[in-house]
């Protein structure tokens, strides 16, 4: 498995279990599902493009800064298009997904193989 | 005219020092003695460079033929063997300027510098078994490090020596098991105190008395260390819960430190909705 598909993978498993845990407020769950397939694609973004810089940089420490910025960043999209619809849930979006992309990042950079046959090829 | 024990000395070293001449070598200073004879730093005119000279006191064993057929670089190379005119058997190799083990450690490594030392060790010795040399007399004075971390092996299978006893296996006739028996004392000598109780597990089970308990090979007993250094479980050592729980976190600390901070996280946001 190269580090692109474990960052697939990675995002979508943490994506979807982040979007799973809105369960705990009542206020939103009736938009459970929503929430969930939004955070599930968020997670993939980043875990494809932590893939894609940890095949090109091995470096946990890069890795971390890297994910987290990008889990940052799309948290922040994800929350201004929810501030958009009505009241807004900066904190609870993009906090948890700053975590998210550095766990992300970390485990792009430990786990899949970078793939050298095919970039040498190229 | 009468001599004093100092000038009696002195004639006596001089008179033991080997006879040159006829070779392409000029004598410089004794280095080391072993069992088997001596070893001169000498200086190869042809060539321009200093070289070891180890002059053989025993009838010849055929250990440069054997060290010449080894070419790995933890085992020092020979250059060339010879007759001196007092007949005794000699032979060139590389001259090592560096530390012996023993000296080495004084020096204080780190774990990580001791079990790589052990490594080159093993490694070393992995590839003279696949040759069919067995060394059979490891231990930390035929270890040299060198100035840049090198690592060699030397007095390679001399039959007529039979091991140093904190170093030697039990069993009478020595195979390659008694090496992984030599190479285990020799990682518990290097070890530094207390050490880490996997590794303690490694060196006992490379030293059990009897050879069938031993690692098979040198590569089983490298693949453990690595699995130590690695912070995976090592085969010699069945780890108690508590020690694989502590082993699993220290390996796994930064993702620890990360769900952590996501529970920590979530738990704050959820609590400061209401306010």
């Amino acid at each position: 498995m190269n580090k692109i598909v474990a960052g697939l993978l990675f995002g979508l498993l943490l994506g979807a279990f982040d979007g799973a845990t809105a369960w705990f407020y009542p206020e939103v769950r009736p938009m459970l599902t929503g929430i969930m397939i939004g955070s599930s694609i968020k997670g993939m973004i980043v875990g494809v493009l932590s893939g894609w810089f940890a095949r090109k940089v091995q470096s946990t420490a890069w890795g971390i800064v890297v994910g987290s910025a990008l889990g940052l960043l799309f948290a922040f999209l994800v929350a201004v298009m929810d501030a958009a619809k009505g009241k807004p849930h900066y904190l609870a979006i993009m906090v948890p997904g700053f975590v998210v992309g550095a766990i992300v990042g970390f485990l792009t950079q430990r786990i899949g193989t970078r793939d050298l046959a095919s970039e040498r090829t190229r | 005219m009468e001599l004093s024990d100092s000038v009696l000395d002195h004639l006596r070293r001089v008179a033991a020092l080997p006879d040159l001449s006829g070779t392409r070598y000029e004598l410089e200073t004794e280095i080391g003695r072993g069992g088997m004879g001596i070893v001169y730093s000498a200086r190869d005119r042809v060539l321009d460079r200093r070289v070891a000279l180890k002059v053989l006191d025993l009838t010849p064993a055929g250990e440069a033929q054997l060290i010449a057929g080894l070419e790995h670089p933890a085992i020092v190379p020979v250059y060339e063997a010879g007759t001196l005119p007092d007949g005794r058997e000699f032979y060139a190799m590389k001259l090592i300027s560096g530390a012996r083990l023993d000296a080495y450690l004084a020096e204080q490594p780190t774990l990580a510098e001791r079990l790589r030392l052990i490594w080159r060790v093993g490694e070393a010795l992995a590839y003279a078994h696949s040759h069919g040399v067995i060394h059979r007399d490891l231990k930390p004075q035929n270890v040299m490090v060198g100035k840049f971390g090198e690592v060699y092996v030397m007095d390679w299978g001399v039959k007529a020596i039979a091991g140093t006893p904190a170093f030697r296996a039990p069993e009478g006739p020595v195979d390659q098991r008694s090496d992984i028996y030599g190479l285990g004392a020799l990682l518990r000598f290097v070890l530094p105190d207390p050490n880490p109780p996997a590794l303690a597990a490694i060196t006992a089970k490379a030293m059990r008395a009897d050879p069938a308990g031993r690692y098979p090979d040198v590569p089983a007993f490298l693949a453990d260390m690595e699995r130590f250094e690695q912070g995976m479980a090592v085969q010699a050592w069945p780890e108690p819960l508590w020690h694989r729980l502590r082993r699993f976190a220290a390996r796994n600390a930064v993702l620890l430190w990360l769900l952590a901070a996501y529970t920590f996280a979530k738990f704050l946001i959820f609590f400061l909705r209401k306010f």
